[in-house]
């Protein structure tokens, strides 16, 4: 077992979102702190969702693909 | 160890111990679910034997037996019997938070046990005749679990109740929209916490980490069921659990009474996994249409439970494919299947009772029951 813990982590889900767990700021490009309504976030990544910094599975229809292990 | 005449302990909600009698429906306000009106004989002989206190199985639990195994004879579709869909709703009932005026000591009934079994067996093999669970994937690693997933969700076929209520659906159909669902979503998450116990490791955090963001990670006030009772407060509507279970047609009652075998069974914690995942993985886009619709008709003040889906559920479909069902995969990889046809079941069974409200509403009807009711 590793001797310290992240404070958080973050997983890269194939074909979707990050998932965010642990002592996170998300914050504005102007620094303004976004409100975390949950304890594990997930930030679009594919650019199409319409809650943003935040995922709403928008990536399913838009048929975005990662690419993972290719 | 069946406790099935067991008396009422001093944790029993309600009355005092000893006699129970029925009371007048609103006479005694606990947190129990109001009782249901019968739709049928099986139905009518269960109300008349959960009016009396757990007695040994006599010649009244033999009569609602009997009228059990002549209806499952005779029923066209147990999918779509109200009498037999709401007898399995209030046996089901006994497990979650009793009904009022019924004696918590027949919970493990074993009389009522058997009847149960009875209909739930029928009940199985009649989703398992018609639902069609898909082929496996080639790897059972959690990822190609979630893939298989999200690719099952996105090959599915249903109407969508979501955009009809985002774009044409009318104030009263929005109000049947939020009683159809009331079943289910004032009860939001419970089929699915019966599974926590059943799992373990990385299926079981993922599990535990979805249900405490459904039940509002410590704050009662963001708990879903209770987001969802206050937007049916908004338009009007009674929130307490069960206030609309009468209306609600059988097959509404089978979706709820499908979550609660998949729950209650351990057997079948593949398939309460596959369930969750795909109702998640199918819930935010729909989410923020429904939202769209309150919205279209003057309620934006009323989205709060349908933008916390969209968020929420964003969040849970990852882990509810991934770690959820992929890690109870990786972990018991014998379970495939049941994963597959949990979540085959819940789109499905969706799809059913979406048919049957679009059926209603696209001929100028409501999708709500007219069923009889048939004295006790």
């Amino acid at each position: 077992m590793a001797a310290e813990r992240p404070a958080a982590t973050i997983t890269a889900c194939p074909d979707g979102p990050l998932l965010v767990r642990g002592d996170v700021d998300v914050v504005t490009a102007s620094g303004e702190l976004v409100p975390r309504r949950r304890r594990t976030v997930a930030l679009c990544r594919c650019g199409f969702s319409a809650i943003k910094p935040f995922c709403d599975g928008s990536h399913k229809a838009a048929g975005f693909r990662t690419r993972d292990g290719e | 160890m069946p406790r099935a005449h067991r008396a009422r302990t001093p944790h029993s909600r309600g009355r005092a111990y000893g006699q129970v009698r029925i009371q007048a429906p609103g006479r005694t306000r606990s947190v129990s679910v109001k009782t249901p009106r019968s739709r049928g004989p099986v139905s009518s002989e269960l109300l008349a034997v959960l009016a009396d206190a757990p007695q040994p199985v006599d010649g009244q639990l033999h009569r609602l037996d009997e009228a059990a195994v002549e209806s499952l004879r005779t029923t066209s579709d147990v999918l779509r019997d109200d009498d037999l869909q709401v007898t399995l709703f209030c046996l089901n009932a006994l497990h979650y938070d009793g009904l009022d005026g019924v004696d918590d000591g027949w919970e493990w009934h074993t009389g009522l046990g058997a009847v149960r079994g009875r209909i739930e067996s029928a009940f199985e093999l009649a989703l398992r005749e018609r639902v069609v669970t898909p082929a496996r994937p080639a790897s059972l690693s959690a990822n190609a679990v979630a893939a298989a997933l999200f690719e099952l969700a996105a090959a599915d076929k249903s109407p969508g109740l979501s955009r009809y209520v985002a774009s044409k659906a009318t104030e009263q159909q929005l109000a049947e929209f939020l009683i159809q669902r009331s079943v289910y979503q004032l009860r939001e998450a419970d089929p699915h916490t019966w599974a926590i116990p059943r799992l373990n490791a990385r299926a079981k955090a993922a599990l535990v980490e979805i249900q405490s963001d459904e039940y509002g990670a410590g704050r009662p006030e963001r708990m879903h069921s209770t987001l969802f009772a206050e937007t049916m407060r908004g338009l009007g509507l009674d929130d307490s659990y069960g206030g609309y279970v009468d209306q609600v047609p059988a097959i509404t009652l089978a979706s709820v009474n499908m979550m609660t075998l998949f729950g209650l069974h351990r057997r079948l914690r593949g398939s309460i996994v596959g369930h969750l995942a795909a109702f998640e993985i199918t819930s935010s886009v729909p989410n923020r249409f429904y939202g769209n619709g309150f919205r279209r008709l003057g309620h934006g003040g009323l989205t709060e439970y349908f933008d916390e889906h969209v968020e929420a559920d964003a969040v849970h479909e990852q882990i509810a494919a991934r770690d959820l069902a992929g890690g109870l995969v990786e972990a018991e990889p014998g379970l495939i299947d049941d994963v597959l046809f949990g979540a085959a079941a819940g789109l499905t069974m969706d799809g059913w009772v979406t048919e049957h409200v679009l059926a209603a509403w696209t001929a100028g009807r409501s999708s709500l029951t007219t069923a009889t009711t048939v004295a006790a």
